[in-house]
């Protein structure tokens, strides 16, 4: 029985040390860092950087040996002690701006980049537009499309209409009553 | 709103459309994995490699200007690397073009040595570069892969993918000979 519960704690143990130390893993591989700040920098920068061979794959996700390479690399420059806009810098130098997953602002990544503002205002202005003439059609009903005739009838209606609703409200106190 | 304001504007979508399809028709025939490099325009970076025959033999990148150069990424475990290594092999002999071939992560070195012994070595220098340390300066991400450089030790042009005879007449071949034509 102690045997057991000895067992029991040292796996425990184990287990408690594995989510607390500074260790990483990514696709099987095993890093060890000194503070949380480098396993964390770590973390960040595999995610966002891009496998140039798998492509839509971060060299984190990617078992390509070119992302292993990478993996390492970002590793040994995190201990180091760069910083990230210095490893981002070192990997764009090589691989071009493809290699991070944020692209900069420029000529060719504006559309990237406004595109999808740009839908949003012409979505806010057709529906604005289209309410304009919602109104201005209902407005053009009542004022120019119908004839005395029509208005008579409808006139009548409504007329017809209220007289309903008060006799049947006068019904309703009636049956109070 | 005037009918004709209208008319335009209910015709918009189609205008959408065709932009939207004329753009999405010229990224059909793009091809995605070849990305651009980062490195043309700049100097060869600097680097410490073996000779791959002579394990003590060591080169730089003072091996690089003074002449109009290819240089080759290869290695033996890639099969368009075989593919393109008749055709390199005829460039060296045909046309006289001087070659270094960059081995790039291979196996080991006497799997590329026995191949270049099998098929030929078209390379005036051979680099052995096993852990792929000057490869990721380059910015290479696959096999093969071929620079263009000039007398100067300035990229000049990359090439991913084999050389063939259409690609060196189209592509490749074009900057190497106006580089060469530039020198005299």
């Amino acid at each position: 029985m102690l045997n057991r519960a000895k067992q029991l704690s040292i796996f425990l143990a184990v287990l408690w040390a594995a989510f607390t130390a500074g260790y990483s893993f990514a696709q099987g591989e095993f890093y060890a860092f000194e503070t949380a700040q480098q396993e964390q920098m770590f973390n960040e920068l595999t995610r966002e950087l891009r496998c140039p061979k798998c492509q839509n794959q971060s060299i984190s996700d990617s078992d390509a040996p070119l992302a292993q390479d990478m993996r390492q690399l970002v590793y040994q420059m995190v201990m180091e002690g760069q910083s990230r806009e210095q490893i981002i810098d070192f990997m764009k130098v090589r691989y071009g701006d493809f290699v991070h997953y944020q692209p900069p602002f420029q000529n060719s990544t504006m559309i990237l980049w406004l595109g999808p503002i740009a839908v949003i205002l012409i979505g806010i202005l057709v529906i604005y537009f289209q309410a304009q003439g919602n109104k201005r059609q209902c407005a053009n009903i009542e004022a120019e499309d119908l004839t005395p005739e029509e208005e008579q009838k409808i006139n009548a209606i409504l007329k017809n209409n209220a007289d309903n609703s008060v006799s049947q409200a006068s019904n309703t106190n009636e049956e109070r009553t | 709103m005037s009918s004709k304001l209208k008319f335009w504007i209910y015709l918009s979508p189609l205008f959408a459309f065709i932009l939207l399809g004329v753009f999405l028709f010229g990224g059909l025939f793009s091809d995605p994995t070849k990305l651009d490099s980062a490195l043309v325009g700049k100097p060869v970076p600097e680097f410490e490699l073996p000779d791959l025959y002579a394990p003590d033999r060591s080169h730089n990148e003072s091996i690089i200007g003074g002449r109009v150069v290819l240089l080759n990424v290869w290695a033996t475990w890639c099969p368009t690397c075989y593919a393109e290594h008749t055709f390199l092999n005829e460039l060296q002999s045909e046309q006289n073009v001087y070659i270094i071939g960059l081995n790039y992560k291979d196996y080991s070195r006497a799997d590329a040595v026995q191949w270049l012994q099998e098929l030929g070595d078209p390379y005036q220098i051979s680099l052995f570069d096993q852990s792929g340390l000057l490869a990721l300066d380059l910015g290479v991400y696959g096999a093969p892969e071929t620079f263009v450089i000039d007398a100067e030790g300035i990229i000049r042009y990359r090439h991913v993918g084999d050389l063939n005879p259409r690609v060196w007449r189209e592509e490749v071949g074009p900057v190497y000979y106006s580089l060469l034509d530039g020198q005299e």
